[in-house]
């Protein structure tokens, strides 16, 4: 049973550390498909990391705080769209300026307004978004492996953890049954021929944008509201890259994203549970190692066992009319 | 003429100090096929791109139906009952037909009920007019006549009345334009108008009834297409006279240059493309290859210049054999003196983002006459092309300019300079003359039959069957990878044609 039990440990954890990739990777999708490429991810992940835990501080409300992480991430995203659909400049450029205005403007402000080295203050309870127990977890605790299942894996997760899986059939819904999906996957293959239909190309590119932005101001939330107790600077550690790399993984489909950054997420989790304990033949494994895994196993993941991962046509590529 | 269904009047729009519309007047009859014909840059597609909302005209007024209309974006022309179908087709590759042809105009915030209404109302519009097309085809699958079909089609679903087709032609096969053609008389029966923008003045007389010419962003005549001639309008469009077939004297056939035997070429999937193919080409004769696109000779003029491998044969020239295992080195078959104008030129002859002077010495860049010790000799290499400009009369004449912002004529007569001015002993061109005005066409077969004159050997393969018969000496007809038949200069049109389609070889193989 202790075999079961870390089992069921492990990938509690599991969903734990997918669910702020999870978010970023689909926020990336929605900018990637239509035509943005977004290396920003990272950067808005973490203002709205910063943000979210000093409006929830500061106003004592966890939903104020969320409502604030969204605000400051979609913020950003339209300065990316500014940047790379009004003026069209590089996206790749825009998406680094992006984030380390982020790394910067966060710690510089965290010192200002809080004076704890960077650090919003340690939030309070209300302050952050608590776990929530399903109905009946507590009854079937005791059944022989469903129990556990139930209570522990699909039980006791932040409001934002159901929301961020519920965000998986959600968006591909709005990607393959909305009129918005349609043209906004149009966009990212061909914006001259959304043009020539009569469509705006940049205020749709501008909508996907804003998705992108609701969708890491709410990873960044999780992040500095649920994961962790306030936000520490660089909090976000790479989340964002290894999110654009799951998209890649998923080849741009909201379902495979889920199972990239549950993968990723799994990965992680593993890392952190055999860190110091022996394996079977292999022995003792350095941390370091196990703390690379995800890393090594995403680049040979991407360089070749994953099939043909085809962009969207027009990523990248700001649009401008012939001539 | 019937009661106009667009006039545009006085209409100006320029592009920085390129006045691409001047003062433009037109008329166009409701119910009428009406070309537009015009060289590239004569501003005919900027034209439709105004009265299509894609660009706003710097002054000017259009009038749709008798009313002043507004047109400031595609959906205003759209709503006004306008549709156009672009040069390059506005689809999006990997959507299937129906998404396609709801995009931008669903009736639904759901896509259900929008997919659920598109697929009815195709199925009428295919009773209706002859357009069938798989609706659940995914648009990368399809072959270019179809995909060219959903763009009307979408024109149609959005309730089009005009319809303007920009350079329809310029991607399909003969029998595809045809089938074009024939759809856009049953439009025109149905009483939409049609508005047929192009440079190939057959298509004009084939299917028009008013035509329009314009010239350097002016509208310089209207004509009723039955009261003019082909001649009358290649003269309008270029402003003199031009030779549509040029003269020609006796060739002068003399040694042997090239000698293909037995080539077989695959493609990539395998599929034998060159099938045993055997034949000579002497100095001082032009030998062209005629057929229908895709039936080997893109692959058999890229195994003799040394690009694709053969699987066997040999192809000697002047007496030694080139590298047929698709190693070769095109710069030692430059030196042996093979030059050769590749078909696409976009991706194989140029690249685009030089400028013309870097271009014009592509390939050639190790002679010692554009080099100054180990550096390239600037001034030598822009003075080359300052002469190559003026002799080939290359517009506009600055050998600085990036070679994307030349017309495509203009980009064509570039890879023929450099080809030709390096004197070579064999020339090989693959679709001398594809995207490129009547004028230009007239002075690139006038250069060619100059080179025959000099005794060189020349191998052209084109899909134009009018350039075959005025250029060549001796005509070889390529189908399903075979030479068919070998013809004079004097054969008809019919004759090849049934030669191209492959008629005397099926009864020959019963």
């Amino acid at each position: 049973m202790d075999v079961f039990n870390a089992i069921i440990q492990t990938l509690d954890s599991t969903i734990r550390l997918s669910v702020p990739l999870l978010l970023a990777c689909l926020a990336g999708l929605y900018s990637e498909r239509a035509g943005i490429f977004d290396i920003g991810l990272e950067g808005k992940m973490l203002v709205g990391a910063f943000a979210g835990a000093a409006a929830a501080s500061v106003f004592h409300s966890a939903f104020l705080g969320l409502g604030m992480a969204i605000l400051i991430s979609v913020a950003f995203a339209m300065i990316h769209g500014f940047a790379s659909i009004t003026h069209r400049g590089n996206q790749i450029v825009s998406g680094v300026a992006i984030n380390f205005i982020a790394a910067g403007s966060t710690i510089i402000l965290g010192q200002a307004w809080f004076q704890q080295g960077g650090r919003t203050p340690a939030l309070q309870p209300g302050e952050r978004f608590e776990a929530i127990t399903l109905p009946g977890a507590e009854a079937i605790r005791g059944v022989p492996i469903i129990g556990p299942i139930y209570a522990e894996l699909l039980s006791g997760h932040s409001i934002l953890v159901y929301l961020a899986f519920l965000m998986v059939p959600f968006t591909w819904w709005v990607l393959f049954r909305t009129r918005f999906g349609l043209r906004l996957r149009a966009v990212g293959e061909n914006p001259a021929a959304v043009d020539t239909a009569g469509i705006s190309v940049a205020w749709l590119r501008y909508r996907a944008l804003i998705c992108t932005g609701i969708l890491t101001g709410i990873a960044g939330a999780y992040l500095s509201m649920v994961q962790n107790g306030g936000f520490v600077k660089d909090m976000t550690a790479g989340k964002g890259y290894i999110a654009l790399a799951a998209l890649i993984f998923a080849k741009w489909k909201p379902v495979n994203a889920m199972f990239a950054c549950l993968l990723f997420g799994f990965l992680d989790a593993a890392s952190i549970r055999l860190q110091g304990s022996p394996l079977p033949i292999i022995g003792r494994v350095p941390a370091q190692f196990m703390q690379a895994l995800p890393y090594i196993l995403t680049v040979i993941l991407l360089a070749g066992f994953i099939g043909k991962a085809i962009p969207p046509r027009a990523g990248g590529v700001p649009y401008v009319k012939e001539r | 003429m019937a009661q106009a269904a667009i006039e545009l009047i006085g209409i100006n729009k320029s592009f920085g100090a390129v006045r691409a519309n001047r003062d433009i007047n037109l008329e166009i009859g409701r119910g009428t096929i009406h070309g537009i014909v015009g060289e590239n840059g004569a501003g005919k597609s900027t034209l439709m791109s105004i009265l299509y909302g894609f660009y706003q005209a710097d002054s000017g007024e259009i009038r749709v139906g008798g009313q002043p209309a507004s047109i400031k974006t595609p959906n205003d022309a759209i709503a006004l009952g306008i549709g156009m179908v672009h040069q390059h087709f506005m689809l999006v590759d990997n959507f299937t037909v129906l998404d396609n042809v709801i995009l931008g105009a669903e009736s639904d915030a759901l896509l259900k009920k929008s997919i659920a209404k598109a697929r009815s109302e195709l199925e009428r519009l295919e009773r209706e007019y002859g357009l069938e097309v798989d609706p659940d085809a995914i648009i990368e699958e399809l072959p270019v006549g179809l995909q060219q079909r959903v763009e009307i089609l979408k024109a149609l679903y959005r309730g089009a009345e005009i319809l303007i087709l920009d350079e329809p032609t310029g991607v399909l096969t003969p029998a595809e334009a045809d089938h074009l053609f024939r759809i856009l008389g049953q439009l025109k029966d149905q009483g939409k108008t049609v508005v047929l923008i192009t440079h190939k003045l057959r298509e004009i007389m084939a299917i028009t009834d008013t035509v329009s010419v314009m010239r350097q962003g002016t509208m310089v005549a209207t004509r009723e297409t039955r009261k003019t001639t082909v001649e009358e309008l290649a003269e309008l469009m270029v402003g003199r006279r031009v030779l549509l077939r040029v003269e020609k004297g006796e060739a002068e056939a003399g040694a042997v240059k090239l000698a293909v035997k037995n080539l077989t070429v695959k493609d990539t999937r395998g599929v034998t493309m060159v099938d045993d193919i055997s034949f000579d080409i002497r100095a001082g004769e032009i030998v062209g290859i005629a057929g229908v696109a895709g039936n080997g000779q893109s692959e058999l003029l890229e195994a003799i210049s040394g690009i694709r491998r053969a699987v066997s044969g040999s192809v000697m020239l002047d007496g030694k054999p080139i590298d047929l295992t698709g190693a070769a080195d095109p710069g030692e078959l430059r030196d042996r003196g093979l030059a050769h104008v590749p078909e696409d030129r976009h991706h194989v002859g140029l690249v685009l983002a030089f400028e013309e002077n870097e271009n014009s010495i592509l390939g050639y860049h190790d002679d010692p006459r554009y080099l100054k010790g180990p550096f390239l000799n600037i001034d030598a290499i822009r003075n080359d092309a300052r002469d190559k400009i003026a002799k080939y009369d290359i517009r506009p004449a600055d050998c600085r300019l990036k070679t994307a912002n030349f017309s495509g004529g203009n980009q064509q007569k570039i890879v023929l300079a450099r080809e030709m001015e390096q004197d070579p002993g064999v020339l090989i061109v693959g679709q001398p003359t594809r995207g490129v005005d009547v004028g230009a066409i007239e002075f690139i077969h006038k250069r060619l039959i100059a080179m025959r004159d000099q005794g060189k050997a020349v191998l052209v393969v084109s899909v134009e069957l009018d350039e075959i018969r005025s250029l060549s000496d001796r005509i070889l007809v390529m189908f399903a990878g075979r030479i068919v038949g070998e013809r004079g200069p004097e054969a008809t049109e019919g004759e090849l044609g049934l030669l191209m389609a492959g008629i005397e070889h099926q009864e020959a193989a019963l």
